[in-house]
């Protein structure tokens, strides 16, 4: 379990994130939607254990988080930080050598579930396959918890269709869970079970997503409206 | 394939139609293993819980059987199976009416219409 208490973030005088309270369990997929510029990546990090927090706290499994926690946490930044001459493989290799509960033949099978070339450089890789690549990479660890920043964004309908095929098949929900920042909301939404709206670094509504459509008869990305207002 | 879902009823709702649709039309016949969860949420782009939530009601529908470790199956109760054709008509029926009526229009012509839209559109498959 994830547990976000009373979380606050302030760079300079800036107030990213304020007093956000949130819990995420096992076996359930997140999701964290709001504006760009609304902290959800901040959050994200926070949670991760990249940044301190100014005040609160984030603890996972009981203790609080620090850069420690990776064993506990996969992260997918939305940045292309790789070293661009890498092959994909020597990218297979590199996780596998930074993490122990990385899973090589779990790499390989997305990999191949995806269609991307092991022998081909990164920087020779589209944009999609780059974001497929980082996704194998990332979801072939066996963290309990994995951490998406915009997995989506930017990517054609034909990508966001593989990369949310890629997750169903993959991440193993028995053990694992998933929280993924998107305001790409249609594509992800009949993945989510909980939907998280972030806004002005204050958490604005966390609900199910069937729970949304049954008892408000809305789909997510209206409801995020409504809540906007 | 991936499915446009309506934006105001449950997915999980949408998939139970879905499926009930299958059986209904024969594609699934009685006794049919049905996908295994991670096979239906990899096919339909949702999340697994979803769909053993589907799985679950269909259950309690009393349309699918799961059996320990082989998965969920369509049940063999042919009556079972009738009673849903049944029921999903009158569901249907429900809908149409009630946007009709909601239009103004009466049952007569809710008839004619039905009728014409029949002979039209066999019309037109000489």
């Amino acid at each position: 379990m994830i547990e976000v208490q009373q979380l606050e973030k302030r760079f300079l005088a800036k107030k990213a994130i304020q007093n956000i309270h949130l819990t995420i369990e096992t076996g359930r997929i997140y999701g964290i939607i709001g504006e760009n510029g609304s902290g959800k990546s901040t959050l994200l990090k926070l949670m991760a254990g990249l940044i301190h927090p100014s005040k609160g706290s984030v603890k996972v499994n009981g203790e609080p988080v620090t850069r420690k926690s990776a064993s506990h946490i996969g992260y997918m930044t939305d940045r292309d930080t790789f070293y661009p001459y890498l092959k994909v493989k020597e990218l297979v290799d590199f996780y596998d050598s930074q993490f122990p509960d990385f899973n090589r033949e779990r790499a390989q099978d997305i990999l191949d579930f995806l269609s991307v070339d092991p022998d081909e450089k990164l920087t020779n890789l589209s944009k999609g396959n780059l974001g497929r690549a980082k996704l194998a990479v990332t979801i072939a660890r066996e963290a309990p918890f994995l951490l998406l920043d915009e997995p989506l964004s930017g990517l054609d309908p034909m990508v966001r269709e593989s990369i949310v095929k890629g997750i169903l098949q993959f991440v193993d929900f028995e053990q694992q869970s998933l929280v993924i920042t998107t305001h790409e909301i249609r594509d992800i939404e009949p993945l989510l079970d909980e939907a998280i709206i972030i806004h002005q670094g204050r958490k604005l509504a966390q609900q199910s997503v069937d729970d949304i459509r049954e008892h408000q008869h809305l789909d997510v990305e209206s409801w995020l409206k409504k809540n906007m207002k | 394939m991936t499915i446009d879902f309506q934006p105001d009823k449950p997915i999980y709702q949408q998939l139970i139609d879905r499926l009930a649709g299958e059986i209904i039309r024969g594609i699934r016949k009685p006794g049919d293993k049905l996908p295994s969860v991670r096979e239906y949420a990899v096919k339909t782009g949702v999340n697994a819980n979803t769909i053993q939530r589907v799985y679950r009601e269909m259950e309690q529908m009393n349309i699918a059987q799961s059996r320990r470790g082989q998965g969920t199956f369509v049940t063999e109760n042919t009556e079972r199976l009738q009673e849903l054709r049944e029921q999903m008509k009158e569901e249907y029926i429900e809908y149409f009416v009630q946007d009709m009526s909601d239009l103004g229009f009466s049952l007569e012509e809710m008839m004619e219409g039905l009728k014409l839209h029949q002979k039209e559109k066999g019309d037109s498959h000489d």
